[in-house]
């Protein structure tokens, strides 16, 4: 893990050099990641809860004490002397030490879970089940590679943040912002998770919001919270809330940052444990220009991705597309819906299916049941029931409980379905696939509409081409699944897009490149690259956001430290000297630039939307009449 | 087309250059013997402390200047002919001009002292300076201990920069605290005792007597004037100031004084040869303003105007309210409007100064004592709205008034501690230092 990101120049002057507190505290830090790796290697230890604590605690108190070696010895300040000189943190050789570790580290994480001891049917070995008994303690289950995943992660944030609120001790904005995502990271990702586990409630991460969250829709999740009841359905709900309503206003209010540099977890990370990399971001004009194409390709990935996830999900609850690929071999198939396709037709395909028998659910009172066409072909059981009459009875089975339903026919006779007979019910969503796939183009349509229509003075030239070429394109490809052949995009099923944005996105980029790669490209690659969450959250930033950096007057000396110490890569002096204010989608707020600032030129605010962006080529200080002058010109 | 030749490639040329080129397309070529690209010079201090590299103190990219077809030329002018309208290098060859603008800066300015040509005694005004200083001192092996000489701007950035690799410093101050030539006494004392608190000796009412040197030409020591003492060190830091960098102009027939003398057009006495940022000097002083301004800002207002001029449109310098900010280690000061030193206040300018208990915020204010104007604030460790205090400077708001709207002014980050109410109930409760 990223816990060792120290100094590790033992030689050297200053101000490369540590102290013989630092040399200690190193060691101590060691220590700790020496039990995990001879834990690695299956050095079974014998008292898993005292090793697993003794290694943990090394690690945080190593870290906290170097930390207050480095910077409590010292008066509060900008600490940035020598960040060019030493090899960590200046690629040089520790830094591509540190780079190979933690990249090897994610290929086994992702990958290779097994060489960390991963056992999937029986008792974990190696690291892993070092972890086991902290895995019990909190949610009752053996830990997996994803719960020391998890840990070593809540680990870094906390001490490391530690060291973070150190070094920005004299800077209140900082370290509040610190204190809440070291709050955020330890309660809503690590705890509240594993203790819903153990309350039989599904696993959820409250603030992990879709985009970044790109499982929260998929098929198995919607169908996790859907079976776990009322919880289940607030956290659905809460999700949808939190991507349509709750993140658009607080971004409105407070700019991006309020989710990027105070909640979310890659945030947390990159702001504590990979601050010391922050200045190896580039600030070239050519990786801007990289940085909006990947980016913005991301998201249009993700929600090509995910609608598809969807669609294919309410297609498949629909008993209309049974075929004989439906897999319900033995089992009892439950429909309601009398239109499109004729029973027969359905009864056929999931007999095909190898189904034991077809049960129809009649909703609606008043009509009259569906009739069958024609039974040639059919040879498996056919009842039509009626839903309020079996109330009760419905809801044990879908308990997957034995129940009796009365038949709706003139006999009044019964069919029992058993214990362990597995039924399958259709047709059972409020909405279809129709309705999905024409409420996303028409939310596509109204917000490109919305930003054509009111902002469109606001995006340069070739961001409004690149809207509009997107816009074209992700419309185009809605409207192909849904004309095309079931289920499929371009050839492609929904389950293996959603496989292969979770192998390259979610995987690779975030975790591989965007922390693997911390000493090399510097610590928010994934923000600034990767994010679909981020680019959703910067587009509403730059174009309906009360938030700015402020430059104030003509104070700036074009020195350079805000850009060089800006994370996002985002060349803030280039406004600065102009007088500007600085409004960029991809300002993460983390308020470092405003911080290194020598001469108190940047100030992060949220104000009227009034006078935001403004640009005085003739800076302030100036003569007054030369000033109007020129800006009328 | 017309030829716009620029010596020198530092804020004031550059912005000049930029201007021109918004507004024709002049040739324009900008001459340096420094360095190749634009660089800020009030940033070298953070490449030998490590906090950046060369190329991250370059406001622009490279490609930067291809794109606005601005010439830039890595060459010495040796001489300036200017009835031929010709400049001559010093590696040889001649340059045509149509018009000539002369942004030259500045260079360290020294007393003849004994000893001055030793090696490890240098300034810190360009980049060769700073190569000298990575040269001389690179770590505090090579380079146990340094003394400066001259407590002003440039004197303690060096002391920063030196402190980060553990050398000794000792600071030699004229007067009897930090900088008393810019600033009020108590806001000077109170930097004396920040910079102390970073580890160096600074000694105040000390002056230099002369440097010595060992056999093979490096400095050894140099010897205090009032004591006699001598203070071994292997560094000598000359930071008692800047002067105008004019020496190429011998016999061009550019008149000079400090600096080149011009007009408030920023023109010489010659036709089509003008002067601007730090090696001008203004014939007539303007308001509080020195003749001879070495300030980024100044350097910059300068070339906004005269490229006004060059594109036709005559402009007078004419530069707002007086502004200027700096960090002395970790205290930032801004100020806006004047605020002026005991030596060149006048007895109508009443302050009132407030420290904060942590010694490291502070401010003063300066009004009119029969007025109650407003005349201009100095303010260490909290950030102040330029914006705000050039309109109260402009709407020439009293003292009472600036007062009670401090907060308007605050340009802290957010959650910061605020200090208005209680700067507010420090003046109502004090009577106006005048010391």
């Amino acid at each position: 893990m990223s816990t060792f990101q120290r100094n590790m120049s033992l030689t050297g002057e200053p101000p490369k050099t540590i102290n013989t507190q630092q040399k200690i505290a190193s060691f101590i830090g060691l220590a700790g990641l020496l039990v995990l790796f001879i834990a690695l290697f299956n050095v079974n230890f014998p008292n898993k809860t005292l090793w697993l604590s003794v290694s943990l605690l090394a690690i945080a108190a190593g870290t906290i004490w170097f930390a207050r070696a480095e910077y409590l010895t010292k008066l509060a300040g900008i600490k940035n002397n020598g960040v060019y000189f030493k090899s960590l943190s200046s690629r040089g050789f520790w830094g591509w030490i540190l780079g190979i570790t933690l990249t090897l580290f994610y290929v086994a994480l992702y990958w290779f879970p097994q060489y960390l001891g991963l056992v999937k049917d029986g008792d974990n070995t190696g690291v892993i089940s070092l972890f086991d008994p902290l895995s019990k303690f909190l949610s009752g289950n053996p830990a997996s590679q994803w719960f020391l995943y998890g840990t070593l992660y809540t680990l870094a944030i906390l001490a490391f943040g530690i060291k973070f609120i150190w070094k920005y001790r004299h800077n209140r904005y900082e370290v509040i912002r610190t204190f809440s995502v070291m709050f955020f990271q330890l309660s809503f990702a690590f705890v509240i998770p594993e203790i819903l586990v153990r309350l039989n409630q599904p696993y959820y991460d409250f603030k992990n919001i879709w985009p970044l969250n790109y499982e929260l829709f998929a098929g198995y999740k919607i169908d996790e919270f859907l079976s776990a009841g009322d919880v289940g359905l607030i956290m659905l709900i809460f999700g949808i809330l939190s991507i349509f309503v709750i993140t658009p206003i607080l971004t409105y209010k407070y700019g991006k940052r309020w989710y990027c540099s105070w909640v979310c977890g890659c945030g947390g990370l990159a702001e504590t444990a990979g601050d010391p990399f922050r200045h190896l971001s580039d600030k070239r004009m050519v990786a801007w220009k990289v940085e909006r194409w990947v980016v913005h390709s991301v998201v249009v990935f993700v929600t090509v991705m995910t609608t598809a996830v969807v669609f294919s999900y309410l297609q498949g609850n629909e008993s209309q597309s049974i075929s004989e690929w439906s897999g319900l071999e033995n089992k009892t198939v439950l429909m309601s819906d009398p239109d499109g396709k004729p029973i027969n037709e359905r009864i056929l395909a999931a007999q095909k299916a190898k189904a034991s028998q077809v049960i129809f659910i009649n909703k609606a009172e008043s009509k009259k049941a569906p009739v069958l066409e024609t039974t040639e072909g059919i040879n498996i059981p056919f009842h039509v029931i009626s839903e309020t009459e079996n109330e009760i009875a419905l809801t044990r089975l879908k308990s997957g409980l034995s129940a009796s339903l009365l038949v709706d026919s003139a006999s009044k006779e019964y069919i029992t379905i058993n214990d362990g007979v597995e039924t399958s019910f259709f047709d059972n969503l409020w909405i279809s696939k129709e309705f999905f796939i024409w409420f996303v183009i028409g939310l596509l349509t109204l917000v490109f509409g919305g930003v054509m229509l009111f902002r469109r003075e606001q995006l340069a030239k070739d961001a409004k081409y690149g809207a509009i070429g997107y816009f074209v394109v992700v419309t185009s490809i809605l409207l192909f699944t849904y004309f095309s052949t079931p289920g499929k995009l371009f050839f492609f099923n929904a389950y293996e897009l959603r496989q292969t944005y979770g192998f390259l996105i979610g995987a690779m980029f975030s975790g591989v490149i965007g922390v693997g790669f911390y000493p090399i490209f510097g610590n928010r690659v994934w923000c600034r690259f990767g994010c679909p969450m981020a680019a959703i959250l910067g587009f509403q930033q730059r174009l309906f956001s009360r938030f700015r950096i402020t430059t104030n007057g003509g104070q700036c000396i074009s020195c350079g430290n805000c850009s060089t110490y800006c994370e996002m890569g985002i060349d803030v002096k280039a406004y600065a000297q102009k007088g500007e204010n600085i409004v960029r989608s991809s300002c993460v707020g983390c308020g470092i630039c405003s911080a290194v600032c020598p001469r108190g030129v940047l100030k992060l605010e949220d104000g009227p939307r009034k006078g935001r962006i403004e640009g005085n080529e003739v800076l302030l200080g100036n003569d007054v009449d030369l000033m109007e002058y020129v800006n009328e010109k | 087309m017309e030829h716009i030749v620029i010596i020198g490639n530092g804020i004031a040329g550059v912005t000049a250059a930029r201007h021109i080129r918004k507004q024709s397309d002049k040739k324009i070529t900008l001459i340096s013997a420094e360095a190749d690209y634009f660089f800020s010079r009030t940033a070298l201090m953070y490449v030998y402390m490590g906090h950046m590299r060369w190329w991250d103190i370059e406001p622009y990219e490279s490609y930067f200047w291809k794109k606005n077809d601005l010439n830039l030329k890595n060459a010495y002018v040796e001489k300036v002919a200017t009835n031929a309208k010709t400049l001559h290098f010093a590696e040889g060859g001649t340059m045509q001009y149509d018009k000539l603008i002369i942004a030259s800066g500045s260079t360290t300015n020294t007393f003849g002292w004994e000893g001055l040509d030793l090696n490890g005694v240098q300034g810190l005004v360009t980049k060769q300076d700073l190569e000298k200083l990575e040269k001389n001192a690179p770590n505090k092996k090579e380079c146990p201990s340094a003394v400066i000489v001259g407590g002003g701007l440039i004197g303690v950035e060096m002391a920063e920069m030196l402190r980060t690799r553990g050398i000794e410093v000792t600071m030699l101050v004229r007067e009897d605290a930090f900088w008393t030539s810019a600033l009020p006494k108590p806001e000077a004392e109170m930097l004396s005792r920040h910079i102390q608190s970073h580890g160096v000796d600074i000694r105040h009412e000390t002056n230099l007597d002369k440097i010595l040197g060992d056999e093979n030409g490096n400095v050894r020591a140099v010897v205090v004037k009032e004591t006699g003492e001598e203070i071994p060190c292997n560094v000598v830091g000359i930071t008692t100031g800047v002067k105008p960098n004019i020496s190429f102009l011998k016999d061009s027939g550019i008149e000079t004084d400090i600096g080149i003398l011009v007009n408030r057009k920023l023109e010489t006495n010659i036709k089509d040869v003008y002067a601007i940022g730090d090696c001008a000097q203004q014939r007539e002083p303007i308001g509080n303003r020195p003749p001879v301004e070495a300030v980024w800002y100044t350097g910059r207002i300068m070339g906004e105007t005269l490229a006004q001029t060059i594109c036709g449109n005559p402009w007078e310098y004419n530069p707002g309210n007086w502004f200027n900010s700096a960090k002395f280690f970790d205290i930032e000061y801004q100020t806006y409007g004047w605020v002026q030193p005991k030596r060149r206040r006048k007895d109508s300018e009443a302050q009132f100064h407030w420290k904060c208990k942590s010694d490291l915020r502070a401010v003063t204010i300066s009004y009119h004592k029969e007025s109650r104007l407003f005349l201009g604030i100095n303010t260490f460790g909290i950030r102040m709205r330029h914006e705000v205090f050039d309109r109260w400077l402009n709407e020439k708001r009293d003292v009472d008034y600036v007062m009670q709207n401090l907060k308007q002014a605050n340009f802290d980050p957010e959650f910061y501690r605020k200090y208005e109410k209680e700067i507010l109930s420090a003046y109502k409760n004090q009577q106006p230092v005048t010391a």
